[in-house]
This record gives structure tokens, sequence and C-alpha cells, in this order.
């Protein structure tokens, strides 16, 4: 329940003021404006709804009332969503969520709505001080996942998740616990694998720059036989521990007779320690040990970073499978409701979805009729009627009445769940550059190996003795690193900046395609506008809207929303009946009134008058508003556009995008809404079904590259079909199942950003290449006529693998995070 | 000169001691979450 509904139910709560007493005043917490109806005379503090009044009690009992002078604390209302959490206290929601000490403290994550600053961090971990029984609240602030600590004898669960709720932290079971903790685990592994590595190195380091130091000062034998035994003594444990990933990938290289850039990293590794541990036993001659230890630290540094990068995405998909309800309500076969945990469904079980319950699982709908929202599946705003014999899916809300379903594909086969597996999958795909990069380092080993023995065969003839030293010399200046690694990590690193600015990247392919300009088709409703419907015009007395809004409460529809908003708060009498007429309208008693509300054709047959209705061309939507049998009002329902839609689509025609927009509605409307952002003329299309769209774009793509962007289903086909599908804010979280990428933030300036980062990244993967294949080539020339040792390859090769990588990792990509 | 042999397998061995440090802390979860001790760490009060 937003500020917006919470108002709708407080007037029993709020005296309302004379209107000419109003000013505008600012909610206690949220800092929104109080709607004059709401500000109560005299009193110090005032509030916009129950909700924020709630919060602020709460917080000011225990005395927190600095989060209010916190510095950095966004202006937002919170969202109390009034839910009661019984089902946290299920037996079998501790059995799967819960882990409890032997201390008898229960443990739980929790996946929390809402949470988007530093301030959320101050409030949500001083939980334990305002809920009683709580002895540790933590929140990771990245993934808004709070791990709670609470002794389960003192309060149960379901007051802390209310309490969490009341500060506008809706809270979730994190269902992704298990993959969590390997995860977690891996990570942990990865990183002190880095730590030992990177302090042997330095320590190796450290006593070559003796012996370096030696060569030119002179050093007595026996200071520099120690400090070769010092070196091997430090590589030896690095290239067993940390090192030993790289033999292990290299041998199932071999086994799968495949080149692998592992390869020749593990030829170099053990050429380079044999021959410096032969130097060493012998005493003389140089030892490689600080290129072979830093190498190891390297690679494994730039490996880490990748991995790292790529979970952005695949954890947003997980915390999106928490967004699903825990618990279903299963009817047994004498007609009782049992609670059963979510993951406990299977196939044939009925189920039994309130009015505002989320469905649990796919299922088909037994018997009710009732309008679900779908957005987070498909996008599409409008709610969709549904009866007897369709097919529903888990994770769409009921909105309007009881529904009985029988489960058809529970848990992980449901189509959210393969959903959030797609995106998954997604995340690991490699852009073809990447790909490009792949393949070059594998015909590198391979040149690689061959020139080094070469190298062996004609130095053998010339020098002897020079022989293995330049044999080396080359396997080791010639790491591939520079040129595997640095791509693959510009890549990552471009797409973990951009998740910062909520710019979700599935593959790096998008961002290759993006860089060049093409043609670039939008989608209008929901894309270039606003994609939900408010209120452009009402005809009617003011006498009329108090009653509207009663007998909207009622509804969850989105046009009730519109009316509130269009209205503006009033005084709510009280609503003695109500009845929805699915698809048609609301019809209802307030304050001893008949009201109607809804289509003109529905409300005109039911007083009896004439509809006489023209089609409406402009894209609005008429609502007719009858009273006590006598039609009193009219509203008209449209779409704004987006306040950056033209100035975002200017500066990419300006930057050589051909932007083009197909619309589902019709010509009249595209036209207008193409005027004013700027499209000419033969590029607006109106009247577009999915299926015209999908021709639309498979026409274009077969010549071109096409960017689509849209958000609801009817776009999910041509999302499919584009070079590059992207999906926008408030659209389907689903359509990031067609899409290449995910814009969580509103507008088309998120668009623009993105198109404008790919052009840069691709330009810091082109520096990479260049710059390591030119290093790489002068490397060979100077090592097969012998023209630098194994030291000096040794010093130029993390020193250039070091600048690539740099490059590559701090490149000027996209800009700062946004909260 | 000849303290070397003393004074660096000393310096060795407080190089195993921040090793062991650091490894403990990272299966300890120390570098978990990278992010929100910082904001923590500014809002105490």
């Amino acid at each position: 329940m937003d500020c917006w509904q919470a108002r709708m139910f407080m007037t029993n709560v709020a005296e309302p003021l004379s209107p000419a007493a109003a000013i505008e005043v600012a909610c206690a917490h949220c800092g929104l404006p109080v709607p004059a109806g709401y500000v109560e005379a005299g009193e110090e503090r005032q509030f916009c709804c129950n909700g924020c009044r709630t919060a602020w009690a709460i917080l000011h009992e225990h005395g927190l009332e600095r989060y209010y002078e916190l510095p950095d604390r966004r202006d937002q209302p919170v969202r109390s969503s009034g839910r009661r959490y019984e089902d946290f206290d299920h037996p079998a929601f501790h059995t799967l969520y819960v882990t409890t000490t032997p201390a008898g403290i229960s443990r739980v994550e929790l996946y929390l709505e809402g949470v988007h600053c530093g301030s959320c961090v101050w409030l949500v971990e001083r939980v334990a001080l305002v809920a009683p029984g709580v002895i540790r609240a933590e929140l990771d602030v990245r993934r808004s996942l709070a791990t709670v600590e609470w002794d389960p004898v003192a309060t149960p669960l379901s007051a802390v998740a209310r309490t969490l709720d009341a500060l506008g932290y809706p809270p979730h079971p994190f269902r992704g616990v298990v993959r969590e903790r390997l995860r977690r685990l891996e990570d942990r592994a990865m990183l002190v694998r880095i730590g030992v590595a990177g302090a042997l190195s330095v320590n190796v380091m450290l006593a070559s720059l003796a012996l370096y130091s030696g060569w030119w000062s002179g050093m007595e034998a026996q200071y520099a036989r120690f400090f070769r035994w010092t070196a091997l003594g430090l590589t030896l444990p690095a290239l067993l521990w940390p090192g030993r990933v790289f033999f292990t990938s290299a041998l199932a290289a071999l086994r799968t007779r495949s080149l692998h850039m592992d390869l020749p990293i593990a030829v170099a590794l053990g050429a380079a320690f044999a021959r410096g541990a032969v130097n060493t036993v012998l005493d003389t001659g140089p030892v490689y040990f600080d290129g072979v230890a830093m190498l190891v630290f390297l690679l494994l540094c730039g490996r880490y970073l990748q991995s790292r990068g790529q979970r952005a995405a695949a954890d947003s998909a997980e915390l999106l499978f928490s967004l699903t309800p825990a618990t279903a309500r299963v009817l047994g076969a004498n007609g009782d409701v049992r609670e059963v945990p979510a993951e406990g469904l299977v196939p044939g079980d009925v189920v039994e979805v309130r009015a505002g319950d989320t469905l649990p699982a796919d299922a088909v709908v037994e018997s009710g009729e009732s309008a679900l929202n779908v957005a987070l599946l498909t996008g599409e705003s409008r709610p969709v009627n549904v009866r007897t014999g369709d097919q529903v899916y888990g994770g769409t809300l009921n909105i309007e009445s009881r529904l009985r379903v029988r489960v058809t594909q529970p848990g992980e086969s449901s189509r959210l769940a393969g959903i959030v597996r797609q995106v998954e999958e997604g995340t690991r795909r490699k852009a073809p550059v990447v790909l490009l990069a792949d393949r070059l380092s594998g015909w590198f080993t391979g040149v690689v190996l061959v020139l080094a023995g070469v190298v062996l065969f004609i130095w053998m003839q010339i020098d002897p003795t020079r022989a293995v030293d330049n044999a080396i010399a080359l396997l080791v200046v010639t790491c591939p690193c520079a040129l595997a690694l640095a791509t693959p990590l510009a890549v990552t690193a471009a797409i973990g900046r951009a998740a910062r600015r909520g710019i979700l990247i599935k593959g790096g392919d998008a961002l290759e395609r993006l860089a060049h300009p093409s043609t670039l088709i939008l989608d209008k409703t929901g894309t270039i506008t606003e994609g939900s419907v408010s209120m452009v015009r009402f005809d009617g007395e003011d006498w009329v809207k108090p009653l509207v809004i009663a007998l909207e409460s009622e509804s969850s529809h989105p046009l009730a929303n519109a009316f509130r908003q269009g209205f503006g708060p009033t005084i709510v009498p009280p609503v003695t009946f109500s009845r929805h007429v699915i698809g048609s309208g609301i019809i209802g008693r307030v304050e001893g009134h008949e009201v109607i509300i809804g289509k003109p054709g529905f409300v005109a047959s039911t007083i009896g008058v004439d509809a006489n209705q023209p089609q409406r061309g402009d894209g609005l939507t008429e609502v007719w508003i009858a009273v006590d049998g006598k039609l009193v009002g009219r509203a008209l329902f449209g779409d704004a556009v987006r306040q950056d839609a033209a100035p975002s689509i200017r500066r990419l025609t300006s930057g050589g995008w051909e932007v083009r927009i197909a619309s589902g509605d019709s010509q009249g409307v595209v036209d207008s809404v193409a005027r004013e952002v700027g499209v000419v003329a033969p590029g607006a299309l109106g009247d577009a079904t999915p299926e015209a769209k999908l021709a639309i774009v498979s026409r274009a793509a077969a010549t071109s590259p096409v960017v689509m962007v849209g958000d609801g289903v009817n776009d999910a086909a041509a999302i499919a079909a584009a070079s590059v599908g992207i999906a926008v804010h408030g659209g389907a979280e689903a359509s990031l199942e067609a899409a290449d990428v995910y814009l969580t933030r509103p507008g088309l300036s998120p668009l623009v950003e993105l198109i404008e980062g790919s052009r840069r990244t691709m330009r810091v993967i082109r520096l990479g290449i260049w710059l390591s294949l030119g290093y790489n080539v002068v490397g060979v020339g100077l090592a097969m006529f012998g023209l630098i040792n194994p030291l000096v390859a040794a010093v130029m090769m993390p020193a250039s693998s070091l600048t690539v990588l740099l490059i590559a990792w701090r490149g000027r990509t996209f800009g700062e995070a946004v909260p | 000169m000849s303290v070397i042999f003393l004074v660096l397998p000393l310096a060795l061995l407080i190089v195993a001691g921040a090793v062991w440090a650091f490894v403990w802390s990272a299966k300890r979860g120390q570098y978990d979450d990278l992010e929100t001790p910082a904001i923590r760490a500014i809002q105490d009060d």
C-alpha cells in the first residue's frame, strides 16, 4: 500500500480542516506535502498517511529521530505493505529459511524492498533496538539483503517482519540461500589465493631486487646464493598453492585437445621456474622467480575481478525470485485450507488465491473469475481478465476476487524460475569480441609454442649456451594474458559500471552492437510515454468526486489510482456495498447513493440510456459516472510523454542513429507523440500488432543491425528478433527474458547513456588489443634475435600486462553509480 | 651484512603472520560485503 492508498483509509484518523486554512505542509516522515484534508490544526507534526505516522511513532518511541538528520537520506516516501506476515511463523518456513545456533538463536536472511541509500543501513540495523527479541540485524546494502538474528522464545519472526514493514522495508525470505553460500565459499577461496600469491610475489620481488642490484654493484657469492634460495623457497609455494589452478586447467585443456590460454601460461610458469631452479642449484645466472610469482598474482587478480562483475545480473535475477510468495494456501479434499511452503507444492494441488495474493506457481484456474496484474512477467500494466480454464503464472498478482487454481508447474519448473535461469545463463554469454580474443589467444598459444621450438632449434646451431635462455625469454615475454584477459575484463568492468547506474546488460555482445549507430525502433507506450494512465480531463461537478473516490478505493484497477491522482485528496464517505463487473466497471452504494463507474456502454446500458458513443481516435480512454440512475460525469484518461524523451531522441539522432516508433496504438496518437518528440513522419508507425512489429524488425534486421526498445509482452517477439533488444523500466522484469539489456531507471536518458557507454567501451577494448598485440610482436622479435634475456622478459611481461589491464579496468565507460 | 641471515627469515615470519591473518579473516567472511561497512562507519553514533 503506498501513501496514496493509505491516505484513503485514514479518514477516521485525521480531522480535516476547512480548505481555506490549508497551506503547504511537509509530512514529518517522508517529506511529501500533506494533503490539505489531513492537516491537523495545532499539531506540531503532520503526516501524509497512516504508514508515515506509524513509522515516525516507532522511531520516536525508541529515540531514533536522528534518522531524519542523516545526511544522505533521500526524501522518498516509505512504502509499507501492511501485511501480517503470519506465514513467517509457519514451521515449514522455518525449516526452509531459518537456521538455529546451538545457543537457541534463530537466524534468517531476508530480502528487503525499498532499500535505496545509506540511511537504510542505519535504520534497518537499529531494528534490534526497536523490536524486542531481535539480537542483531545487518544489512548488505548492495543486494538489499538483511541478516536477522533473534530469540525465537521472546518474539515470533512475524513481529520482526511487521516492524521492518512498518519502517518501509517489506521483507521477503531470500530463496537462493544454498547457491549463495557456495558462491561465498568460492569467493573466499579465490581471495585467499590472491592474498597468498600477493604476499609471496612481493617478497620474491624484494629478494630479486637485491639480486639485480648485486649485478650492478657486485655481491658476495654467499649472499647471492642466499637470496636465490630465498626466492626459490617463496616461489615454490606460490606455484603449488595459488598457482595450481593454471596447471590443472592447462592439463584439462590438454586432455580435451584444445588450446587454452592457461596452456602457455602453465608452460611459461613451469619452464621459467625450472630454469630458475636449475640456475639456483648451479649457483649461476639469472632466476626468473619474480616474474613467475608476479604472473600468478596478476592473473588471479584479473580473474577475480571478472567473476565478481559477472555476478551483478545473476544476483538481481535471484532477488527477483524472492518476490514470489513463500507459502500457498492448499485446499484439502474436504475443503480445509492448509498453508504450505511454495516449494512443497506438487502438480495437481488446488490452491486458493485471495485478492491481493501473488500466485505461488504456474496453474490453471479451477473456479472463479478475476483480473491479474501480470506486469512482473509481461510488463503489461493493464490487468488481464482470467476465468475457469485459463493458464495463470506464478509471480502474477490477483487483483479482484478469489480464485481456485490447480497447480501445473510448481517451483523450479515454473515460468518465473525459467526466466531467472535464462538471465543467469545470459550473463555467461560472451561477446563476439571476447570470443575473438579467446580464439586469438588460442592461436597465439600454438604460434608461441612453435616459435619457442624454432628459437630453441636455431640458437642451438648458433650458440647452444644461449638457446634455452632465449626460448624461455620468448615464452615469458609473449604471455597472452594482456590479450585474453584485457578484453573480457573491459567488457566486465563496463557491465559492472552500467549495473551500478541501473543498466543491466546480459551479455557483452550487446555492448559491441550498440557501439555503432544503426536503426533504433522505440515502442510508444511505457517507453516514450509514462505507460501509466492519468486523468486528462473530467467533465462533471465537484460533489461527484468523493463518491467516485470512495467507490474506487474498493478497487485496485489502474484507473482507480488515476482517479485518486486526478481528483486529489478529499473526504471519503463510507461505502456500504460494492460489486465489480469484470471488464466493465464497478457498481456500489455510497452514502445512500447508487454509484456506477465504468465503460460508457456498460454505464449506459445499466442506467438505460443510449450510449451513442463514437469510436475515439486519440487513444484516450473514456469512463462514465452515473449516480442514482443519471449520468453525472465523464472522465478521460491518457498517457503522458516522458520529459526526457524529446532531448534523448534528439541526442541519438545527432549521434547518427535512425530513430523510429512502432506502436500498437492508433496512427493518430502515434503521429502526435512522434511530433512531440521530434521523430519525422514516415518513421512513426501506428496500429502495429505484435506480428507487425516483429515483421518491421526482421525486415530491417536483414540489411543492418536493429535495436528494439520496448516494455510489454507485445514487444517481446520484436525485442528477441532485434540485434539488440532493450527492455525499459516499468515493463516486465520478465522482458529480461527476451531482452539483452534492461534499464531499471525510468525514462530514455539511460538509453542514451547505454549507447554512449558502449561506444566508449569498444574504444577501450580496441586500445587494449592493439597495445598488447604491438607489445607481443616487439617482444617476440627481441627474443628471437636474442636481444633480451629471460630476466628482462620477466620484467617486461608484468609491466605490460599491468598497463593493459589497468586501461581495461579503469577505462571511462559508464559514469558514477546512481543510488 | 651477515645480519641479513637473521633478519630476512624474521621478516618472512612476519609475512607468514600477515598471510595467516588475511586467510583467517577472509575465511570468516570479513570481505564478503565491501560496501555496507563503509556506510555504517560514518553513521554510527
